[in-house]
């Protein structure tokens, strides 16, 4: 499949190697080895408390680890708030409950990083900004405030957002999880665009629609580690743990 | 199977709506209630009726002649004095002769224009501040005024720096001393308190302890412990045998510090209503510390704070009257002072009233001033 093709010519974006995390006693992470390509979709998928969202969190360092290497684009992640930074920068995060700025406007929410940390000036942070916001459908909705706008507007504008600064990865944690069935399919709309640009992504989600349609890999996480690892077809198709068999029946009987 | 017609909308059933339905829940819904109301009527019976009498019925106004803005206005041919007044009324004469004192205390005659020309300006601040709200730059305009008005109030009232002959501190007296420790008290206090909630909050140990530690020994000592200490205690540190650093700073060092702790409580309060989801997107995006905290947790900790923080503010403006145990002349203290004069011994019920209505009018007003601050900048609710 074209997964082959993208693993023997691209060079790993994210190399994650033994890693372990724990929330007191708790072993939230374990083990984990994951290697991602530049511009492969990846979805994560498990039972709640499985430590999906907390994989992906440790991606941007929003979670320390106690053990275990993770390398972004490069960068190895330690406590240097420099290298965080830095690597915060290339890697922009998409929440489930959106977490916009509610005193600032909608496109003051996207030129923030861009004009702070990106030391752009006001008038082309402005300019991406509309140009973002008109890709996700929403510009005239620039100058409102993110409590006036619908559960899926609030998360195209997070998704407008996270882009503002052009990312090389961009992570999803659960990002339609919050949102009213009828929201869901222009957030995904959205990401299924983003996937066909070649921008490096891993979403956490149940959209299993999604996963089949644009996943070139889907990770299946329990108990803190990687139970099983496919590409799409094979994944649903044929899963081979008995853990995977039974989560799936589960979430495709409905 | 049914099928529904669509229902009209309506506007709700006029109810009984009037005076005597607001009274009947309101005042007499239950027997309790009603024996409520009853007392409280009897007692406003028994003290309103002679609280007018001594203000207005039996009181004096012969103030004289007063010149008002040009026009002579007459009350009598001569002012009351303090022992025709009588003793059934007040007596107003008295207030009207030391309004000086009441006002600026000690400051001298020829140069009142300076402290007049200072409580204009407040006066102007509290205008322009709503007026700016939709303005581009609304946040610029408050920033500079709140910088710049504390700079020219105090080369105005204090004088020196070759421009204005100087006025020395112990001259403050007065409603113009009572302005000075509460607006200095609050706006040196607020960046220390906001400092302080942030350093409470710290994930650095040593910070975290050091405002801990002060936050919850200032809250425990009582202002007035604090003020002797600053008094008497901070100059042995400050200058060893030396007496001279003034005295009103060394107690407005001591207000500003004590007022930091509490605002530092009042905006820990705020920062913790914040969600964790806002400090994580912003690290997502790559702020720095000093930015997230400025343009993303402040901006919106502070707005929920704000009437917690009048609240507090207010609470230490009235503590301001306490510097009179350290012989600083504050409005309230201008009550003994004025009334030692031996001609108008014995006037202390009209100074402490007086006193009473101004502060209420102030305060009342500062806090109805806030309300409407509030409603006006809340914009993020609004549908």
């Amino acid at each position: 499949m074209s997964t082959d093709k993208s693993k023997t010519n691209k060079t790993n974006i994210i190399e994650i190697s033994k890693l372990n995390k724990w929330y007191g006693d708790f072993h939230a992470l374990k083990n984990i080895d994951l290697e991602v390509k530049e511009g492969e979709i990846i979805v994560v998928c498990g039972p709640s408390g499985s430590g999906k969202s907390t994989l992906i969190r440790c991606v941007n360092f929003l979670e320390k680890f106690q053990e275990g290497t993770v390398v972004v684009s490069g960068t190895e992640l330690t406590d240097d708030a420099q290298k965080i930074r830095k690597i915060r920068s290339e890697v922009a995060m998409v929440f489930q409950h959106f977490n916009l700025f509610p005193h600032l406007t909608i496109v003051d929410n996207l030129t923030l990083a861009p004009i702070w940390v990106h030391n752009e000036t006001k008038q082309e942070a402005r300019e991406k900004a509309l140009k973002l916001l008109d890709r996700v459908g929403i510009r005239d909705q620039a100058e409102k405030y993110p409590n006036q706008l619908s559960g899926g507007q609030q998360q195209r504008v997070a998704i407008a957002r996270s882009l503002c600064t052009s990312p090389k990865i961009m992570l999803f944690d659960e990002p339609t999880s919050a949102l009213d069935p009828e929201m869901i399919s222009e957030v995904l709309d959205v990401m299924v665009e983003l996937a066909k640009e070649g921008i490096t992504m891993i979403c956490v989600t149940h959209e299993m629609g999604f996963a089949k349609k644009v996943a070139n890999r889907i990770i299946f996480m329990d108990e803190g580690q990687i139970v099983e690892e496919n590409d799409p077809d094979k994944f649903f198709n044929n899963a081979e743990s008995n853990r995977l068999k039974m989560f799936l029946s589960q979430i495709l009987t409905h | 199977m049914s099928v529904y017609d669509q229902q009209a909308t309506r506007k709700p059933p006029i109810s009984q709506i009037g005076a005597i339905l607001w009274l009947r829940t309101n005042l007499f819904s239950s027997w309790i209630n009603t024996v409520l109301t009853a007392t409280s009527l009897y007692f406003l019976y028994l003290m309103i009726p002679p609280l007018l009498d001594w203000m207005f019925f039996n009181a004096s106004f012969s103030f004289g002649t007063i010149n008002f803005f040009g026009f002579d206005i007459k009350f009598s041919e001569e002012m009351a004095t303090n022992s025709n007044c009588g003793r059934v009324g007040a007596c107003w004469p008295y207030i009207y002769e030391k309004l000086y004192m009441y006002t600026y205390g000690f400051y001298p005659r020829t140069e009142t224009w300076r402290p007049n020309i200072v409580f204009g300006l407040t006066a102007l601040l509290f205008v322009i501040i709503p007026l700016v709200k939709n303005y581009k730059y609304k946040n610029r305009v408050i920033l500079s005024l709140i910088v710049i008005y504390p700079i020219v109030s105090y080369v105005l009232i204090s004088g020196g720096f070759g421009l204005l002959p100087v006025v020395e501190t112990h001259l403050w007296g007065g409603l113009l001393l009572t302005l000075v420790i509460a607006s200095v008290g609050i706006i040196v206090s607020f960046p220390i308190g906001v400092v302080l909630a942030l350093g409470r909050q710290s994930e650095l140990r040593v910070i975290k302890l050091f405002s801990t530690l002060f936050i919850e020994f200032v809250r425990a000592v009582p202002l007035i412990t604090i003020l002797f200490m600053a008094s008497f205690v901070l100059p042995l540190f400050l200058e060893p045998g030396n007496n001279s650093v003034d005295k009103l700073l060394r107690a407005l060092i001591g207000i500003a510090l004590f007022q930091a702790a509490y605002f530092a409580e009042v905006v820990r309060g705020g920062l913790q209503a914040i969600p964790r989801g806002q400090y994580e997107a912003a690290d997502a995006i790559g702020l720095s510390y000093f930015q997230k905290n400025a343009l993303i947790v402040l901006p919106q900790a502070l707005k929920i704070s704000i009437p917690n923080i009048v609240g507090s503010s207010i609470s230490l403006f009235k503590d301001t009257t306490l510097v009179l145990i350290i012989g600083l002349l504050d409005m309230l203290a201008m009550v003994g002072l004025t009334t030692a004069d031996p001609y108008w011994l014995g006037r202390e019920t009209e100074g402490y009233v007086f006193v009473t209505i101004v502060m209420w009018v102030m305060l009342y007003s500062m806090s109805r001033y806030s309300r409407k601050l509030e409603l006006r900048f809340n914009t993020e609710n609004t549908n």
